[in-house]
């Protein structure tokens, strides 16, 4: 195997595993864009969604549709998380909806224990998604799930510019991240665009979730935790509350975490994480907008 | 017929602070009304609680002869009341167009819209000339004009202007308030805050002078140029 081979290889794995941070960084940061709002229940809309496509398949709904139905059940869920628990506390301080939404994570991962109980389950994936692909005499090797999670995420990105440069919604979506007091003075419908933001949000996590467990192999409740943190980590390196610094970042932290494991001693691997997040406290001692060079002005 | 706009005894209060103690004003279809005074005066204030942004502590807003005093300013936009906020506020990661299209977002008339961005790109050449560029590259004159333009988009009988002036080079203030002549030629109604009295005075039919709250003095134009304390205070006296 030669490097050109190596590289190619983990460039393939960098790219699926950065698709899934950007998916799940991308809501963070439509949400927090808007509301000023970190909000940590969104990993667990990647459990809803996994467990709604776990359940069609186990009902006898074909693989296509129950994808569909996890992305549905994902929208659908921020949908019902913004009206009952944030709306009512929205314009109290940001502390308030922030300590909301440690309170929507422990519901929901609770309740997804006394669901499904907390051990994980096996995602079915029909025979055709394991499919390897052989390149370069077999030194480069994806299988479908690798060109699903890379197709439904470059359309998902798709979707979502053509959404917020082509539809008042989105227009309106943008203006309010932007400024909220100009936003309501044009008469941008701010309640509108709140909702739909948790809405595509919850949907694109949803979608992530089970691309995630079609890379995993299983679902489980707590699925959702880790990668939300991380693709935290991936939307400030990029630059926070925007959706080019949540793309950005997704696919550099998919990189990086990819690049630690490929190129550095095997002892290091198991390290990957705190190196992870030690180059970010480095990256925002000298850069603290991120990559892109956000400002904003968060009061806590 | 009501009045375009009527404020009754309106007092505002951030927190315990008192902004506004109990000011009267009324402007009549086709009028342009300047308020004056220094900072902390309560003129933004003013404008603020007509657009709904902050709500009076006490007190009535009608707007032609509809009590606007609590409704959201989305609905106050789509009622006729624009308004163009103090540090223009133009969405600067936005282009120009965008920008544009968000002044009419209470509007649903898509061939009206289409057609008032036309006009807006002949009343203001250079927005455009800079349809596709952010905002945010333009200069300050020009994102004055936009934020004119913005809020002329929503098509309003009412245009509240927050210090258009400020910061601006004495000719692009001399060509924003030729363009505020034209549009109150075209009999929109203006309330108009401002700093520069001199140039607002040029302007307006009257106007009121605001000190801590309070109306202190308030005539014609013509009036307010003679008064020895407005020309001591607003108009460089000492002469």
């Amino acid at each position: 195997m030669n490097v050109f081979d190596y590289v190619s290889q983990q460039l393939v794995n960098a790219v699926s595993l950065g698709s899934l941070y950007a998916l799940i960084a991308v809501g963070l940061s439509l949400v927090f864009g808007i509301l000023n709002l970190i909000n940590f229940a969104h990993g667990d809309m990647m459990m809803v969604g996994a467990f709604a496509a776990l359940l069609l398949q186990s009902a006898g709904v074909p693989f296509p549709v129950a994808l569909l139905g996890g992305i549905v059940f994902g929208g659908l869920a921020g949908f019902v998380m913004e009206r009952t628990a944030f709306r009512p506390v929205r314009g109290a301080p940001d502390v308030t909806m922030l300590l909301t939404s440690l309170g929507v994570t422990y519901i929901l991962e609770n309740l997804g224990i006394l669901l499904f109980s907390a051990s994980p389950r096996n995602f079915p994936l029909p025979a055709w998604l394991g499919h390897v692909y052989k390149l370069a005499g077999g030194r480069i090797t994806f299988t479908n799930i690798n060109v699903l999670t890379l197709v439904f995420s470059v359309v998902a990105f798709l979707f979502l510019y053509w959404f917020v440069t082509r539809t008042a919604v989105g227009l309106g979506m943008r203006a309010t991240a932007e400024d909220l007091i100009a936003a309501r003075l044009v008469g941008v419908r701010v309640n509108l665009v709140i909702v739909v933001a948790f809405v595509l949000a919850s949907a694109f996590a949803g979608l992530a979730g089970m691309l995630w467990a079609a890379q995993v192999g299983v679902a489980y409740p707590l699925m959702g935790f880790t990668p939300m943190l991380k693709s935290f980590v991936a939307a400030i390196i990029g630059g926070f509350g925007t959706i080019e610094g949540a793309l950005l970042g997704g696919y550099v932290l998919g990189a990086l975490e990819i690049a630690i494991v490929a190129f550095l001693p095997p002892s290091v691997s198991p390290y990957r994480d705190a190196i992870v997040f030690g180059l970010l406290i480095v990256l925002l001692l000298f850069r603290p907008g991120g990559i892109t060079n956000v400002r904003r002005e968060v009061k806590l | 017929m009501p009045e375009m706009l009527a404020l009754q005894d309106l007092s505002v209060n951030y927190g315990p602070v008192a902004a506004l103690k109990g000011i009267d004003l009324s402007l009549q279809e086709g009028e342009a009304v300047a308020l004056l005074g220094a900072n902390g005066a309560g003129k933004s204030t003013t404008l603020r609680t007509v657009s709904g942004i902050v709500r009076p502590r006490q007190g009535s807003v009608r707007y032609r002869g509809k009590d606007i005093g609590r409704l959201d300013p989305g609905v106050i936009v789509g009622l006729g009341v624009a308004h163009c906020p103090e540090g223009r506020r133009v969405f600067a990661g936005m282009t120009v167009l965008e920008n544009l299209k968000l002044g009419a977002s209470r509007r649903g008339d898509e061939a009206g819209v289409r057609q008032d961005i036309g006009r807006m790109e002949e009343l203001f050449p250079v927005l455009g000339e800079r349809r596709q560029q952010r905002a945010g590259t333009l200069s300050g004159g020009e994102q004055q004009m936009l934020a004119i333009a913005r809020a002329l988009m929503s098509s309003p009988r009412l245009l509240l202007l927050d210090e258009p002036s400020l910061g601006l080079a004495p000719l692009l203030v001399e060509t924003i308030f030729e363009t505020l002549a034209e549009l109150k030629r075209a009999g929109v109604t203006l309330l108009l805050v401002e700093q520069n009295a001199r140039v607002a005075l040029e302007l307006v039919d009257r106007a009121l002078v605001l000190r801590t709250g309070n109306v202190v003095a308030s005539g014609s134009s013509a009036e307010l140029k003679r008064d020895p304390q407005v020309v001591e205070a607003y108009l460089g006296g000492g002469r």
